[in-house]
């Protein structure tokens, strides 16, 4: 193995560890306000749907900025989005989801 | 035991076969584009034991396959941990998320716990630690492993080695996987009018920025600004009853602290 790569993989680590320990490991996080604490439990809904709503939402156009696109994967991404809060489960969403994308695609719909 | 809550055994069982079956469901697009990794990293140069050795310290997906290309086009390293610090900045919203939630795990699991947390890690377990009530350090374990840890890092060094036998996962439908899958599981969160509120400021501030300034950034503000505007909103009569769910209560320092004391009792696990 390349010694120089390691190296390099070490590096990557160093600066993507603090991100997800700091918080973590810091004292105190116990004494924040509750204001803090509220808003810190409001974080995963936000940037769960953050995280959909952008990967299925946002596509590069061919000038290379970025557009938006409501094609297929909004659709799909909407279709497991309503079938999980309406049957409370996640892999009959995603189920639906890739069939929707692959049916769209193989159909040269998408 | 809080007041108000089921029987734990109960509860913890069938929470964590939920879990199991949504993260093996993740596990499959994780495996995919792990395996995809270990093309990219095979194109690059490396042999299967440094793509498998990038994949286990760095564990960080997007700025992987981004630090390939950046590898493979003979970039120095300074852009390339710019880059990754910049795409997973994003992890210390799920990390202070989670923190004040696990504040009672001993400092040294919780260091371990840090370096697997992903998108997929922190959604599974914050969906689980949602339905128990509070948190369970083995439903962690078994999101991170079993969603992604194990399938990313199996099919990296498989993709590495096997490398003409493809398989596009975009061909097959499994791109939709992980934005599928972010979709549910914030459905899933969402048990009042806050979380509702956070979910729709999320997503439509993180879609307009992400037009504006790229998609890592507009991901990051979209996790920042939900929360903040959900807490210009009056809370939903559910949400101020003292019996709410984890994600839904108001914070009340009794409350989560009984949640927390259930860490003591021997069914929640530890990792081994």
């Amino acid at each position: 193995m390349s010694t120089e790569l390691l190296l390099l993989f070490v590096l990557m680590f160093a600066v993507t560890y603090p991100s997800r320990a700091v918080p973590l490991l810091a004292p105190g996080i116990e004494r924040l306000p509750p204001l803090a604490l509220l808003y810190l439990r409001l974080v995963g809904p936000a940037i769960l749907a953050s995280l959909a709503a952008t990967n299925s939402l946002v596509a590069s156009g061919a000038d290379g900025a970025n557009v938006l696109d409501v094609g297929i994967e909004a659709v799909a991404v909407a279709a497991c989005g309503v079938l999980v809060a309406w049957r409370r489960n996640l892999v009959i969403g995603l189920a639906v989801a890739v069939a929707i994308v692959f049916v769209a695609r193989f159909a040269g719909l998408a | 035991m809080p007041a108000g809550q089921q029987p734990l055994g109960w509860e913890v069982d069938a929470s964590r076969r939920q879990l199991l079956s949504d993260s093996l469901g993740i596990a499959v697009s994780s495996g995919a584009f792990g395996f995809v990794l270990g093309l990219a990293a095979r194109d690059a140069g490396l042999t299967p034991l440094e793509a498998g050795a990038m994949s286990l310290i760095v564990f960080a997906g997007a700025s992987q396959f981004a630090a390939l290309g950046y590898i493979a086009a003979g970039l120095p390293w300074l852009p390339i941990l710019v880059l990754t610090g910049l795409l997973n900045a994003r992890h210390l919203l799920y990390s202070a998320s989670l923190a004040p939630r696990l504040r009672y795990i001993g400092l040294d699991r919780r260091a371990a716990m840090a370096h697997v947390l992903t998108d997929e890690a922190f959604a599974l377990s914050a969906a689980h630690f949602h339905r128990l009530g509070r948190v369970d350090v083995r439903g962690y374990w078994m999101a991170a492993s079993v969603g992604v840890f194990v399938p990313w890092n199996v099919a990296t060094v498989a993709g590495a080695l096997l490398g003409g036998a493809i398989v596009d996962p975009a061909g097959l439908g499994l791109d939709i996987v992980f934005p599928a899958a972010m979709a549910g599981l914030a459905v899933g969160l969402v048990t009042g009018r806050r979380e509702l509120v956070a979910a729709a400021a999320g997503a439509a501030s993180g879609v307009l920025l992400s037009l504006a300034f790229g998609i890592g950034a507009g991901i990051v503000a979209g996790g920042l600004i939900g929360p903040a505007v959900a807490m210009l909103t009056p809370e939903s009569r559910s949400q101020a009853s003292p019996d709410s769910d984890m994600a839904g209560v108001p914070v009340d320092v009794a409350t989560a602290t009984s949640e927390l004391a259930d860490l003591d009792e021997p069914e929640l696990g530890e990792p081994t």
